[in-house]
């Protein structure tokens, strides 16, 4: 075994009477990487998450921690915790007995069980409300006491399923980077569940983008977001243009309206492919660039620091979004509905996508 | 399976215990075992039992078991049995009405009205939780020949003879099974009202419907569940109810479950009693679901 | 929603009190004719006396009775708890093949008359040659006890999360102790109010009794027996005055234990 294998999902399928909530799963998780499964409800991802922690067993396959089948094994004997979606916090317990729950087993010496649950509130900035009632408790603390719960029992791996999902927004954020800091500090696994391609974009070593009970691709989130592997990936993770392309040559692509593309391509000359582009790899100006193509906008959505533009391009009939970075002040001017604008984008800006 | 078959080599018992933990269904099906026992003993085994002596004779001391209908063609084909059958019926479908159209408006009245829920429920129900059997012998002191209201009016001039039209005639049966089972009408109903969401009312308000509108396409349709679950609590057992009937109902109030009764006491004949109790079984069954689809074809039809 | 001040409000209040009026003032005969210093009930009360609860606590019949109902409902309401316990957490937590089919099954004695549960019973038990005796009675009791027990328990263990389960087991606590250490002391409430309830079912229960009990009466039989003799009738609405009050005091603390349960359960679902 070695540390690219630390998790191993083999081949794993999980059926629910009919319905295939994950199907043939192939996953190898790093040690000490802070691992993310990214896709809509309904995906998968938190049955796969459960069948790690062991409240689902595969229909078939294997799973395995440090090269240990645990396929079998109930979740009281897995090296795993859990942070659950709803934190599971025990209503009967103060916070204190709930971070203990785990250690009250080992039998420890009546000062070291204190002292570790005491390091653990210190962790989660939580020190002194040991005796409080859980039902006292905010949302966002609720949330690091779960933690806190799951890692006093130093498992080898974390799982989180959607931690941060209850939390208001700027809550969120800040708990985003102190999940992360925390992560490298304690240097455990983490394998974190999220339907949110933001969160697992800023957070992640790498992702797996599930849909379908299907793992789509595995990759760190840049090159999740540059280079995706197929359309449904491209277009889960933010926002992207699609056109439909001619191999004219192995590194040349008719890509109709917005005419020629160049970047590699494995396909042979006369197949077909699909060309996608990110709205902000587009440039928009407002006088005629060379090689650029001319459009019109329909629509505009100001956004703060950046802008979002519908423009439409003679030959196409959906519309192209478009997204520009407002690094100067836009009060009086800016592209407005109706105003003639030309695109252009670097070489190299769009990706070739298998089609579907 | 095939997985595992495949990935566990050990015996049969290491095998099961490998599906145990694997399957919730096997989990929860044995949890379940201990009671699906007993109620396979005492429920399905008996019923069962009670079926099979209704084609059964009973001659003399004797059982004779050759298979017949004979009972059947008793219990169903003589007047006074199909009479009872029913009055029973009858009887056990007005206090239904009664009772749920008394109780509607009070559940109505904890669920949207009142001050304290908690305290009014803990008032209705507790009534209930005396003896059944003094709730309704109460009713016979009361319109008793020398009972309350007769006492009482006479004491207060109003009339010089008891009234004897009070007490042992179907009437009295059913002022005492409305009053002895009003807890069972209210609490249903008032379950399924609690549940209804406010906001659901404040958008039909919106939408333009004023009060006695709102409560006839929202609340009422809304609640109906707990009115039928209300109408067939109470229907079914005072359809077979055999206290009521015999401390009240006199010769004309006499019900089905006094006949079964006789027949497993006095008169000593088993299959005839047997033949009845399922007859009876049957025709409530038959008037349930007759009544639970009228109600919900009549509830489908409100828009 | 709420506009109790309007004319609808005050036509409602006025029909719940006349209401509670016909629920109450029948059952309140039972103490007020307890009282009464005469063997007949008639109006006007004769005098003050507490004679029949003398008359009555000097009955050794009505105490053996009494003694057996208590007996007969604390076995019932043990036995159908513990069934209703297991019942209710398989049909709660586990995907149960045909599990609404079962539920139905365990439901079906609320939607059959009680004579045709006790006659049915004394038939097979007949069959099998099997002695009526109170054992007999705690059988027919726990038949239709089990679905009251179920409900009360489905419904408290609807009212907290799956996952506070698994997060025992995931924390490294085996089922049984997790059974323990979370779902007993969660699911405490709904065990304590199935008790109360299965408990006063069965203390109440006549007819099944009637059929199954042999020679040892409980106290419905007792109290049944009693009602054909006027010269006894005070002394069972001293006996029916009692309970009246004890049940009280029983349904106040389960009511009391239930609605403290629900507050829990809010407070759960709340944060």
């Amino acid at each position: 075994m070695s540390d690219e294998d630390f998790i191993r999902i083999d081949r794993v399928t999980k059926r629910f009477g009919n319905v295939v909530a994950v199907d043939d799963a192939n996953l190898s998780i790093r040690r000490g990487e802070f691992f993310s499964l990214l896709g809509p409800s309904g995906c998968g991802k938190t049955t796969l998450l459960r069948m790690i922690a062991g409240f689902e067993f595969p229909t078939q396959g294997e799973l395995y921690v440090e090269g240990a089948r645990i396929t079998d094994t109930p979740p009281h004997l897995r090296p795993s915790n859990m942070v659950f979606q709803s934190y599971a916090i025990f209503p009967h317990l103060d916070v204190f007995d709930n971070i203990a729950y785990g250690l009250r087993r080992a039998r420890l010496k009546k000062t070291e069980l204190a002292a570790r649950v005491n390091d653990a509130l210190a962790m989660i900035k939580l020190e002194g409300f040991g005796a409080r009632r859980v039902d006292e408790l905010s949302g966002g603390q609720r949330q690091r006491v779960a933690l806190a719960r799951a890692l006093v029992c130093r498992p080898k791996v974390l799982l989180l399923d959607e931690p941060l999902g209850a939390l208001d927004k700027r809550l969120r954020e800040s708990m985003q980077i102190e999940l992360r800091q925390l992560q490298k500090s304690v240097g455990i696994t983490f394998v974190f569940v999220t339907h949110d391609q933001e969160e697992a974009l800023s957070m992640s070593d790498r992702i797996a983008v599930m849909s379908s009970g299907k793992i789509l691709q595995v990759a760190a989130p840049r090159l999740l977001y540059e280079e995706p592997n197929c359309r449904e990936v491209a277009d889960f993770i933010g926002t992207i243009n699609f056109f439909d392309g001619k191999v004219l040559a192995p590194d040349t692509v008719d890509a109709g309206p917005i005419g020629t593309v160049h970047a590699a391509t494995a396909d042979s000359p006369g197949g077909k492919t699909l060309v996608a582009l990110r709205p902000e790899k587009i440039v928009l100006a407002a006088d005629p660039v060379p090689g650029a193509i001319r459009g019109k906008v329909i629509a505009t959505a100001y956004l703060g620091e950046r802008s979002h533009y519908t423009v439409a391009i003679p030959g196409r009939e959906e519309p192209i979004a478009v997204s520009g970075q407002n690094a100067e002040k836009i009060v009086a001017k800016g592209h407005s509905p109706g105003d003639t604008v030309y695109l252009s984008w670097a070489d190299g800006a769009a990706v070739l996508l298998p089609c579907d | 399976m095939t997985t595992a078959d495949t990935t566990i080599g050990g015996g049969l018992t290491a095998r099961l215990a490998h599906f145990y933990r694997r399957s919730e269904g096997a989990r929860g099906l044995v949890l379940l075992t201990p009671t699906m026992l007993i109620m396979l003993a005492a429920l399905a085994a008996p019923l069962a039992l009670l079926a099979l002596y209704s084609f059964w004779t009973q001659d003399g001391y004797v059982l004779d078991k050759t298979p017949t209908l004979a009972q059947y063609a008793t219990g169903i084909g003589r007047a006074t049995y199909r009479e009872l059958f029913y009055r029973s019926v009858e009887i056990s479908a007005v206090v239904t009405l009664i009772t749920v159209l008394l109780a509607y408006p009070m559940a109505y009245f904890v669920a949207f009205r009142a001050e304290k829920k908690f305290i009014w429920l803990i008032l209705l129900t507790i009534p209930f939780w005396t003896s059944y059997l003094l709730r309704v012998f109460t009713w016979k002191l009361i319109l008793g020949y020398n009972g309350v209201i007769n006492s009482g009016l006479m004491s207060l001039g109003i009339i010089h003879q008891p009234l004897e039209l009070l007490l042992y005639n179907p009437t009295a049966v059913v002022v005492t099974l409305a009053h002895a089972w009003a807890a069972f009408a209210i609490l249903p109903i008032y379950v399924s009202l609690e549940k209804i969401d406010r906001s659901l009312l404040e958008a039909a308000a919106d939408l333009g419907d004023g009060p006695i509108r709102r409560f006839f396409r929202i609340t009422l349709p809304l609640s109906m569940p707990g009115v039928i679950g209300a109408a067939v609590l109470i229907f079914v057992p005072t359809t077979g109810d055999y206290i009521t009937p015999s401390l009240v109902g006199g010769s004309g109030g006499v019900m089905i479950a006094n006949v079964i009764e006789e027949q497993f006491d006095k008169v000593g004949n088993w299959p005839l009693g047997a033949a009845l109790a399922i007859a009876s079984i049957a025709a409530v069954g038959i008037v349930t679901l007759l009544f639970v689809a009228a109600m919900r074809a009549a509830a489908a039809r409100i828009r | 929603m709420r506009t109790g001040a309007g004319r609808g409000g005050v036509g409602l209040l006025a029909y719940a009190i006349f209401y509670l009026g016909f629920l109450y003032v029948p059952v309140l005969f039972l103490p007020l004719f307890s009282f009464n210093d005469s063997v007949f009930i008639t109006f006007p009360i004769a005098g003050f006396t507490t004679q029949w609860y003398r008359q009555m606590l000097e009955d050794s019949a009505m105490l053996r009775a009494l003694a057996n109902s208590l007996e007969v409902g604390a076995i019932t309401a043990v036995l159908s708890t513990i069934l209703g316990l297991l019942a209710a957490k398989a049909l709660t937590r586990y995907r149960v093949p045909g599990g609404n089919a079962l539920l139905a099954f365990t439901s079906l004695p609320l939607f059959i008359p009680d004579i045709v549960l006790g006659i049915s019973i004394l038939i097979l038990l007949n069959t099998l040659g099997v002695p009526l005796s109170l054992i007999t009675v705690i059988a027919g009791h726990s038949l239709i006890c089990v679905p009251f027990a179920i409900t009360v328990l489905m419904s408290r263990f609807d009212g907290f999360d799956k996952s506070l389960e698994e997060a025992s087991l995931d924390l490294g606590e085996n089922g049984w102790m997790t059974f323990w250490r979370v779902t007993y002391p969660l699911a405490l409430p709904g065990i304590i109010s199935s008790l109360l309830l299965t408990f006063i079912v069965s203390f109440d229960e006549f007819l099944i009794a009637y059929f199954l009990a042999g020679s040892d009466a409980t106290l419905p039989i007792y109290i049944w027996g009693q009602l054909r003799f006027p010269y006894k009738l005070p002394a069972v609405l001293a006996l029916g005055a009692l309970i009246l009050v004890a049940s009280t005091i029983l349904v106040v603390i389960a009511e009391w234990v239930r609605s403290h349960g629900m507050k829990d359960r809010h407070k759960m679902v709340g944060a």
